[in-house]
């Protein structure tokens, strides 16, 4: 797998091949609290940079996930649906939430280095 | 206005709470182990849960005073016994809930603990009932502890001896480091457990002592998860100036004599209710899956029907499932009838359920 990149709203993605994997950081999580839902987009769903894509909830509120870069969804990970939780223990490896193939790797290459995001966390904690 | 804080604070922060700004204060929401984690603690050992934000009112006078309080609140002030409690509200002329609320009578008249938001309002509607023999303080000095869960009992005692011969809704007088602390053994998470008024200056001991009982710091997230498991109502959620109690389904907190004989706010419009039903009424809902059912949230009937909306819903981590209430049209209340709850411009099952979700275990 290639590096992970960053987005400003606390999602990570990583490459391989033409499949892009999407999933929420650890900081994200962090914020979040307890997470207790899981929804992911279904298979074929088309979605646009920064778009909605998938929703997570913890015991505090609901918040939206978003497509850091375009494509159309190949799968959607079914194991947060049924263990919501399990995102909370490893949001960053096997927790990650939907998988797309991507349109424009640009897309791809302007999001966060991981040094560059964790700045961003540090200037903006919440 | 600026923000209040509470004595606790600054100790608060040292466990690692997240703060929230809450009716004027800055509350701890959660602490470094997370809601759920708080929650369960709460339900297997015990919790502490810092509540002096919520007001403690004093009244002092003989019985023109519990005549006066009658007027407002449509509980059987005059046989209440020194040192029992009993839950109730201030009513509105149309019988809408101005705030719930504990009356405990006291031997110079009665306290009542009233919700944070609501006691500066709750305050003055009462005091245009009082007579001028009449003496009324919202205190500032003392804090309130809530200490929750099957542990409690065994641990205050430790430190209290006499506390486990209180009943559930009953309070006493017990002395603390020279000091007067008023116990009652009432909560808000439908586990057994004491509420401990306590001066400002010696809140920080009490709690040190729970702490290194293992007993845990809880926040205003698993205070509302737990009184919703509980079934119990949060004011500005369940409750507000244009449910009455009958609507909210508490119309087992208006005493039998009172609802005879009247004589409070609100009165007529709750008698004709209690005879014909109210439209819509307060239930509990479980939706169907892991979905969550957030405030606000329509519900509509088997064939798409708008008939109500949810009022509070979260997970509940003792259910181990997600949990709401809200109000139905009443011909939809019956518990197992099946329900659609819109969310997110989908609709998903759910059914009408039983309250409370988590089964009680309060000492009679």
């Amino acid at each position: 797998m290639s590096e992970k990149k960053f987005s400003e709203k606390h999602e990570w993605v990583s490459l391989e091949g033409e499949v892009a994997t999407v999933g929420i950081t650890k900081h994200a999580t962090e914020l979040l609290g307890d997470i207790v839902f899981v929804e992911v987009p279904d298979t074929g769903k088309s979605v646009e940079k920064e778009g909605q894509a998938a929703v997570v909830e913890s015991t505090k509120a609901a918040s939206d996930v978003y497509s850091p870069i375009s494509g159309e969804i190949t799968e959607g990970n079914k194991a947060i649906v049924d263990d919501p939780s399990s995102v909370n223990n490893d949001p960053e490896g096997a927790s990650w939430f939907f998988k797309l193939k991507f349109k424009d790797k640009s897309e791809f290459d302007s999001l966060m280095s991981k040094d560059e995001y964790d700045k961003f966390c540090k200037e903006n904690p919440n | 206005m600026e923000t209040q804080k509470t004595a606790l604070y600054q100790l608060h922060k040292n466990l690692g709470a997240k703060f929230v700004p809450f009716a004027g204060y800055e509350m701890p929401i959660q602490y470094k182990d997370g809601i759920v984690k708080e929650h369960i603690s709460t339900r297997t050992h015990a919790g502490f849960f810092d509540v002096s934000h919520m007001g403690q009112l004093f009244l002092e006078g003989d019985e023109t005073l519990t005549e006066a309080l009658e007027k407002i609140i449509p509980s059987d002030l005059k046989t209440l016994k020194i040192n029992h409690s009993k839950y109730s509200f201030l009513l509105n002329k149309d019988g809408g809930i101005i705030d719930d609320l504990i009356i405990t009578k006291t031997k110079k008249g009665f306290s009542i603990i009233l919700n944070a938001a609501c006691k500066d309002n709750d305050v003055k509607q009462i005091i245009q009932f009082l007579e001028k023999n009449h003496k009324y303080l919202l205190t500032n000095d003392l804090s309130l502890i809530a200490l929750q869960g099957p542990k409690a009992v065994q641990i205050l005692e430790r430190l209290l001896p006499g506390v486990s011969n209180l009943k559930f809704m009953t309070g006493n007088n017990f002395i603390y480091d020279s000091e007067n602390l008023y116990i009652t053994r009432s909560g808000y998470t439908g586990e057994d457990g004491f509420e401990i008024s306590i001066p400002n200056k010696k809140v920080e001991k009490l709690v040190n002592f729970l702490i290194s009982n293992d007993v845990k710091p809880v926040g205003l997230g698993a205070r509302d998860t737990l009184r919703l498991e509980a079934g119990l109502c949060l004011y500005g959620h369940e409750l507000n100036e244009k449910i009455n109690p009958v609507e909210a389904n508490l119309k087992w907190a208006i005493a039998k004599k009172r609802k005879e004989d009247g004589g409070f706010n609100g009165w007529s419009k709750i008698k004709n209710l209690l005879t014909k039903g109210s439209e819509k009424i307060r239930v509990g809902i479980k939706p169907e899956g892991k979905v969550i059912a957030r405030e606000n949230t329509k519900i509509f009937s088997s064939d798409d029907l708008e008939i109500g909306f949810v009022t509070s819903g979260t997970f509940g981590p003792s259910v181990n499932a997600p949990v709401a209430m809200g109000y139905l049209k009443s011909e939809f209340s019956k518990i197992g009838t099946s329900i659609k709850l819109e969310i997110r411009g989908k609709k998903y099952g759910g059914k009408v359920s039983e309250l409370p979700f988590y089964k009680k275990s309060y000492v009679k």
